[in-house]
């Protein structure tokens, strides 16, 4: 107890190890005129600037948007390609942006897993301690992955294309269809931030997501043309609102945009944000 | 040293009271702050020291009482209060995956540095706190008290009015605390005020102007560690016989001599007694020389005989008349059900 402390000069024997100064750190704290507090944009930035040197040091995170996209791609081309259509090429054509489009919507799911662990971790109260728009630690986490999305959706294109994808929309056609479908995932992505916060594990959020996100993007028209489907399934299929997204992703991408479809896209990408992004900064807040 | 509206108060909190299910972490916890010094929460794990400082850095919302800083109220004007205070959690308060630099560029640039502003700020601070070799390793890579130094070099990158160390020297080695201690010193004497939370009454008293004991969420004593000191009395003796069979024998001389009750430990040799020397130190280690020299005369072997300070849990049997054990049923229970 009383001999438990050794004295201080005991410590400082060795010239590497660190003694603290109260010179020094008086210094530091020292620093002047405290600077502005960042607007709601560069303190997402600065949040996205996160999850991108996080991607820097621990690069193995990116197999989930390439080797997987890959896989489904390759997979569902030529399984379904000679059943459905005369050829995996001829396939192809209906195919790509729809299986682009399930691809990276399923991509979506690990923000809530990531978020999920994240906010886990001390620094997270270190973030919401400080006087910043509070939403920007997320909507920063998500720009990152926004990245993720894009990096997906290129790797998607770019094996169609060796396959022999070859859009009527062209070049802007397919930009344009990726666009759209990045706003969907950003405005989707919500709704894992939520889930991500309210259930308990990691391993739950995965549960949640695949239940959910299963059904959506099986039954929808990216596998199969909807009209030879059962009158109920075709009912469930019409509200899906991944089946409105992948018209309006194949439209585009075709050259001949639909614009009812493009509208629907937005509209729910605003509603997903109105909603989930509340839900999400209530609970965020609460925590 | 910036001090906000002429109120001499860090903090002012009355009647916190926080419940998670069935535990009540806070139930009416009172706290004044005076501003300027270090303050020490001191208390057992689960003793609801870390719902405190969640509720005062407006991390957590109180479901009774209220809370100011700085004059400020910590739910209504949260802002205000983030804009003051810094806090250095139990647990790293630092990215793990990004780089020291990286880490203090990241929080600068949130502050509101720009880029080359951030920089230079992450690269005095590193050199302070003796990181600069360290600057471009992650974190993760760290020793527990570079990290540690790292945690805290981050929070005062906003220069805070208030900083809040949550155990800071919990589980650190004898080197690396006594740095945490000096980096303690050091941003008290620029003027910030510091709320440090504890298990070890040793470290409560180098550091801490006063100190408020918790337990079961509430403040049980409040004080200068010496008023605290002197209320439980100054000091403890332990010994260690030779022989168990002396220990009864050894147990009534003690008892004789001290003038106390003589607690028979686990340890089937061990003895164990406050001496109150009624709050004078010197009489109280007059009064253990003088049991010393009692059982030498009664022909008792001691292999080992120490006179220091009170330990939390001779404190807390003093405070509480039980031991501390009984609060430390389930020790991440307060931590879990924050999560």
């Amino acid at each position: 107890m009383s001999t438990a402390t050794l004295p201080a000069t005991q410590t400082d024997a060795g010239s590497a190890i660190y003694v603290p100064s109260p010179e020094v750190i008086g210094a530091v704290l020292a620093p002047g005129e405290r600077p502005p507090r960042p607007s709601a944009l560069s303190a997402s930035v600065t949040f996205g600037w996160r999850a991108m040197l996080k991607i820097k040091h621990v690069p193995e995170q990116l197999f989930d948007v390439t080797a997987f996209p890959l896989i489904m791609t390759l997979m569902f081309t030529y399984l379904f390609g000679g059943a459905l259509a005369d050829s995996p090429t001829e396939y192809l054509q209906f195919f790509l942006p729809g299986i682009m489009v399930t691809s990276v919507v399923m991509i979506t799911m690990y923000t809530g897993v990531g978020l999920n662990t994240d906010i886990e971790k001390g620094v997270f109260d270190r973030f919401r301690s400080m006087p910043v728009w509070r939403p920007s630690a997320l909507v920063g986490m998500i720009f990152g992955d926004v990245l993720r999305y894009i990096l997906a959706a290129t790797v998607i294109l770019v094996v169609g294309l060796i396959l022999g994808f070859r859009p009527g929309g062209g070049v802007m056609g397919v930009l344009a269809g990726i666009g759209l479908l990045v706003i969907y995932s950003f405005a989707f992505s919500w709704v894992w931030t939520f889930c991500g916060l309210v259930l308990r594990s990691e391993k739950s959020v995965m549960g949640v997501s695949m239940l959910v996100l299963f059904p959506l993007t099986f039954l929808s028209n990216v596998f199969v043309d909807p009209s030879t489907m059962d009158g109920w399934l075709q009912a469930f299929v019409a509200i899906n609102p991944i089946t409105h997204l992948v018209d309006g992703v194949r439209s585009v991408m075709a050259g001949a945009p639909d614009a009812m479809a493009i509208m629907l896209i937005l509209a729910e990408s605003v509603a997903f944000v109105a909603i989930f992004g509340t839900l999400t900064m209530m609970r965020y807040n609460r925590r | 040293m910036r001090r906000s509206d002429g109120t001499d108060l860090a903090i002012e909190a009355a009647g916190l009271v926080k419940t998670f299910g069935d535990t009540r972490a806070l139930d009416g916890l009172d706290l004044r702050v005076p501003a300027g010094s270090v303050y020490g929460l001191l208390g057992p794990n689960g003793a609801g020291k870390t719902t405190a400082v969640r509720v005062l850095a407006t991390l957590l919302r109180a479901d009774g009482g209220q809370a100011r800083v700085f004059g400020h109220d910590v739910l209504r004007e949260a802002d205000a209060v983030r804009g003051r205070v810094s806090l250095t959690g139990q647990f790293a308060s630092v990215d793990e995956d990004l780089t020291g630099h990286e880490n203090l560029v990241l929080l600068g640039r949130l502050l509101g540095y720009g880029k080359a502003a951030a920089g230079e700020r992450s690269a005095q601070l590193l050199a302070a706190f003796g990181l600069t070799d360290a600057a471009d390793r992650q974190v993760k890579k760290y020793s527990g008290g570079m990290r540690r130094r790292l945690d805290i070099a981050a929070s005062i990158l906003n220069t805070p009015e208030l900083l809040f160390l949550d155990e800071p020297t919990t589980g650190l080695d004898p080197r690396s605390r006594n740095q945490v201690w000096e980096i303690i010193r050091s941003v008290v004497a620029h003027g910030t005020t510091v709320l440090l939370t504890t298990q070890y009454l040793d470290e409560a008293d180098r550091l801490a102007g006063r100190v408020a004991v918790i337990d079961q969420g509430r403040v049980i004593a409040e004080g200068t560690p010496g008023e605290l000191k002197a209320s439980i009395g100054s000091g403890s003796v332990h010994l260690r016989l030779r022989d168990a069979a002396q220990r009864e024998q050894a147990q009534k001389v003690l008892t004789d001599a001290l003038d106390t009750v003589v607690a028979a430990e686990a340890d089937p040799v061990a003895l164990t007694a406050r001496v109150t020397g009624n709050g004078n130190e010197s009489a109280a280690s007059e009064q253990a020389s003088r049991a010393l020299h009692a059982l030498a005369e009664a022909g008792i072997v001691v292999d080992d005989f120490s006179f220091g300070q009170p330990s939390l849990d001779e404190v807390f049997l003093a405070l509480t008349d039980r031991p501390t054990e009984s609060t430390v049923d389930d020790p991440d229970a307060e931590l879990e059900a924050i999560r």
